[in-house]
């Protein structure tokens, strides 16, 4: 695993005209993300006129206005729709969508999907906090059968996604899984998935003290951060582990990486097709 | 559209073509869409053109993330546009409140078909034409133009794409039912000779640029995604940069400019035709294809020397307000036909309203002519009810 880089990113990368403090809560995850991406970023040499982040709504999704790229925070649950868009048009720029667990897989669930099908080269980073943390604590598509949020308060019965086979399940090229205690790991991860041509994802569980942690008694911050710790196994740790050993834990890793024509290519092609018919 | 009539300029052509064809001709080269009748033909149509001229056409997976896509498109450069009915126009209508907020230029075409619901997927009707000024949550003003020709559909959507470029806002392009699959032969102006708007581009280094930038005229440079003037675009109240804020003095001057980038240019955008109505006694005020059967009906009118004339709105939104008030001002008796249930007759009272006190002075009077079982209203209809309203 690489070094924290010296040199202080973050003067790059943030914006400075009126944007701090920011809106998160004190130990919320988010500005973890927001790090590690800016760090990943920094590695490929991405320029920065040249690389969108789009999100939708939600606390994660307010990450956009902090970075000094193309930004849209959009409409709740369509960070992907109109990441399309831009991508389509200007296939040439780096398109980035950061959202949360509610926006992409519950009302943004079907552009979540289609882009995968397509195999569009958005890269997806998805931050998991198993709850609705801009209103306030309502259960989402991942908060875990059991668990109380403020629209389950005699306990959660639906079952959960599982995002990356969801992502995979519908086509995605790159999928990887970690968490905001691996920072340096979601790093890597981010990195590659903006690396890759096609639909990526990456996949940040993290944590929500203030609400999710406080309904689900999971302690402060720090007690949050060391059970992603304690419950997360790696890829290459997990294949050699037995059944009863990986109940309720987090699988981290790469878990797909491969080619498939990514579609503003075929289109690129189709153009090329028609116009070179005529 | 098939490779011979996209040269030619005298054409027989469907409504749904003339639009889109209009559209490709003001420089659309973004359309995102899902299909539905009876506006299907515009994506078809754009499937088939926008690959042959470089431009990009996708079809999502629903009305939602098409409106979404075409204005991500529009904040990366594109000239964008999609095409629905009633039922796709509602699922837009958050977009399409987006895209005003934001002010980024997008064009919505919305073929309409009989409603509520899946309604009369195959018959004519004029009932979103509240939908189309009141669609979106909020308080935002709307800009809505309505065709009543082929060739109409053609120029109109032209100049919804142009005004949708000038003003910055989502322009959108009622159409009929009936005129969509209307064949009319028309013929098509030089291009070189046609207007063409495009957005201003900011020419200031991109460190002074602002997204938002007070104007005298309401209406700023716009830059696009990729090109170095790296801006954020939020839903949010935002300041002049695009950045949220929960200032009220902030949120005030975004709020009027919205406002007022429609009502300081109520003379460019607002378009009317008026026919036979200098010396009417009798007006018809009719939009869309219930102006055909009213034209019709000013003409037999006038053949048996009745002095009845037209009023009809090329720009429904803003409403003529003004035009109307000058035109009826010596006239006694306003009929109102139209395919819905008094959509346009209230907003025709209300203009009338501080003019007439048309409810204590028996004998001016605003009648409805309305239809909503998908039949049309015809020249008859328009005629039987003058004569029984004496
Ligand atoms: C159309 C629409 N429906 C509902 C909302 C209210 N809303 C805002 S954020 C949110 C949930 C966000 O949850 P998630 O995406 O998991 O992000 P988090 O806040 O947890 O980071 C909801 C329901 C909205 N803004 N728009
Ligand atoms: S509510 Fe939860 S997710 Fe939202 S900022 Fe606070 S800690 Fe983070």
């Amino acid at each position: 695993m690489q070094k924290i880089p010296q040199k202080i990113i973050h003067t790059r990368y943030l914006r400075h005209r009126k944007k701090f403090p920011h809106v998160w809560c004190p130990g919320c995850s988010n500005g973890i993300v927001l790090g590690a991406i800016m760090r990943a970023v920094d590695e490929l040499k991405f320029k920065r006129s040249n690389t969108a982040m789009v999100s939708g709504i939600g606390c994660s999704s307010r990450m956009p206005v902090y970075v000094d790229f193309n930004t849209l925070h959009s409409l709740h649950g369509r960070a992907i729709a109109y990441a399309t868009g831009i991508k389509m048009f200007k296939p040439e720029m780096d398109v980035m969508v950061v959202t949360g667990d509610g926006d992409a897989t519950a009302i943004g669930g079907n552009h979540f999907i289609h882009a995968a099908r397509r195999n569009i080269d958005l890269t997806v980073i998805l931050i998991n906090n198993n709850i609705y943390g801009m209103t306030g604590g309502q259960y989402s598509p991942t908060t875990p059968t059991g668990d109380i949020a403020t629209t389950t308060p005699y306990g959660n019965i639906d079952p959960v996604f599982d995002i990356c086979e969801l992502a995979m399940g519908a086509g995605a090229t790159f999928v990887a899984r970690t968490t905001a205690y691996h920072a340096l790991e979601a790093q890597s991860f981010i990195k590659q998935a903006l690396e890759h041509k096609g639909f990526s994802l990456v996949e940040i569980i993290s944590a929500c003290p203030v609400i999710y942690g406080k309904l689900n008694k999971k302690g402060d911050a720090p007690a949050m951060m060391n059970a992603m710790k304690k419950n997360s196994i790696s890829l290459k740790a997990w294949e050699k582990l037995p059944e009863d050993k990986l109940k309720g834990k987090i699988k981290r890793g790469i878990l797909r990486n491969e080619d498939r024509p990514e579609y503003t290519d075929e289109y690129a092609k189709l153009v090329q097709k028609v116009q070179g018919g005529k | 559209m098939t490779k011979n009539n996209i040269e030619s300029k005298v054409v027989l052509m469907q409504g749904n073509e003339a639009v889109t064809r209009g559209a490709l001709d003001a420089g659309v080269n973004f359309f995102a869409g899902y299909p539905i009748t009876p506006s299907t033909e515009i994506a078809e149509i754009c499937s088939t053109e926008l690959p042959r001229r470089g431009g990009k056409f996708i079809q999502m997976e629903d009305e939602i993330a098409s409106i979404s896509a075409i204005i991500g498109a529009s904040l990366a450069g594109a000239k964008s546009m999609t095409a629905t009915s009633g039922p796709g126009f509602s699922l837009m209508q958050e977009g399409i409140g987006f895209a005003k907020m934001t002010e980024t230029p997008c064009v919505v075409v919305n073929v309409m078909r009989g409603g509520p619901s899946t309604g009369l997927p195959t018959k004519p009707s004029q009932a979103d034409i509240m939908q189309s000024r009141w669609g979106n949550h909020g308080d935002a003003p709307a800009i809505v133009l309505y065709p009543n020709s082929v060739l109409e559909g053609y120029e109109l959507a032209i100049r919804a794409v142009n005004l949708s470029e000038k003003y910055r806002t989502c322009v959108v392009l009622l159409m009929d039912e009936v005129l969509g699959h209307m064949r009319e032969t028309v013929t098509l102006p030089d291009l070189e000779k046609v207007k063409i708007i495009n957005r201003i581009k900011p020419t200031i280094p991109p460190e002074w640029y602002k997204h938002y930038e007070d104007h005298p005229k309401y209406i700023h440079p716009l830059a696009s995604y990729g090109e170095g003037y790296r801006f954020h675009v939020t839903g949010l109240a935002h300041d002049a940069y695009g950045f949220p804020t929960n200032r009220a003095d902030e949120t005030a001057i975004m709020m009027e400019r919205l406002d007022k980038k429609i009502k300081h240019h109520l003379n460019d955008l607002v378009q009317i035709e008026s026919f036979y109505m200098d010396d009417a006694r009798t007006a018809i005020f009719a939009a869309g294809i219930s102006a055909r059967a009213a034209k019709t009906a000013v003409m037999m009118a006038r053949k048996s020397g009745k002095k009845v004339g037209l009023l009809r709105p090329l720009t429904i939104w803003p409403f003529p307000d003004d035009a109307i008030r000058k035109y009826m001002k010596n006239v006694r008796n306003i009929f109102v036909p139209e395919l819905n249930q008094g959509q346009l007759l209230n907003e025709v009272k209300r203009a009338m309203g501080g003019v007439w006190n048309y409810e204590s002075r028996r004998s001016r009077k605003i009648i409805p002519i309305q239809k909503n079982d998908g039949q049309l209203i015809t020249p008859a209809d328009i005629i039987n009810k003058m004569k029984e309203v004496k």
